[in-house]
């Protein structure tokens, strides 16, 4: 308990809590690094003549929908804050299991979609630097999909011992942070990859 | 912690997301000019990204210096970019 207190009265730097403020600088390394590899997809595709169109090797509405998924699981993230922020420790609950339930139909979802792209059209990552560049940005993606599950179950787990309460919730706000980015990212990748 | 700030009209976001999703994906299929595709379909992939770290990571309540902190450095990426162009420029120009 000492250590909660301790990092929601934690002293601040540049203004910003401290595990928030890590939080985001981390965030921003992921950010460049999700750069960097659409850098690398648009210009290996740039750079190629024979560049598959996305839309007829991909399933652009499954995609659609999933992406459906990964929005609305943000908005029950930011419902989770809301609830906590008012000190509902129930409906913070439900509000995280309900984000980590849509992660996993979203992993759900890819799983297929690898599936069919693998053992259905036989694609590997050595075929073309299409599918070099696409496995490698959305297995990233769906990894960071993977870890955002266990660490909104964990979050989940520790508002069962009492960790939040309406003066105490800045972890939960932290990985709502790492969720919504998850979130933001997607967006692009769906953008990028699946529809240019 | 201060926690002044009124919440924003997440439900609102929530349906601008949907809807220029929507709209992208009729963008695709409507088979418009490519150029007009993907400077549209750029534009809004970035709109939609802004909309989420605007209020969904409450950016537009933290200090100037956090958003200059994290902003700033992703213009590297736009140098990430241009240094990627010499080698394909000449298939686009």
């Amino acid at each position: 308990m000492d250590d909660v207190m301790t990092m929601d009265s934690s002293p601040e730097l540049a203004g910003t809590a401290r595990g928030k403020l890590g939080m985001w600088l981390f965030l921003l390394s992921d950010a460049l690094t999700f750069g960097a590899l659409l850098c690398a997809y648009g210009a290996s595709r740039m750079g190629s003549a024979d560049w598959p169109v996305p839309s007829q090797v991909l399933d652009v509405p499954l995609t659609a929908f999933n992406t459906f998924v990964l929005v609305c699981s943000s908005l029950t993230m930011v419902k989770a804050l809301s609830a906590i922020r008012h000190g509902n420790v129930k409906g913070l609950q439900k509000f995280l299991l309900l984000t980590a339930l849509g992660g996993a139909i979203f992993l759900s979802i890819q799983a297929y979609e690898y599936h069919h792209l693998l053992f259905v059209e036989g694609l590997r990552m050595r075929n073309s630097l299409f599918c070099a560049t696409f496995f490698a940005l959305t297995s990233f993606h769906g990894a960071h999909v993977l870890s955002g599950v266990i660490y909104l179950l964990i979050i989940a787990w520790r508002s069962t011992k009492g960790d939040f309460t309406a003066a105490r919730n800045h972890r939960v706000e932290v990985a709502g942070l790492y969720w919504h980015f998850v979130d933001l990212v997607w967006i692009l990748v769906f953008t990028f990859v699946y529809l240019l | 912690m201060e926690q002044t700030h009124v919440e924003p009209n997440y439900m609102k976001i929530f349906w601008w997301l949907l809807a220029l999703t929507i709209v992208e994906v009729g963008v695709v299929y409507a088979h418009l000019p490519k150029m007009f595709m993907v400077t549209t379909l750029v534009l809004l992939a970035m709109a939609k990204a802004f909309l989420v770290a605007w209020n969904f990571m409450h950016l537009k309540f933290e200090k100037s210096a956090l958003i200059m902190m994290v902003g700033l450095p992703l213009l590297l990426l736009v140098d990430l970019f241009l240094g990627l162009m010499p080698d394909i420029a000449h298939r686009i120009f």
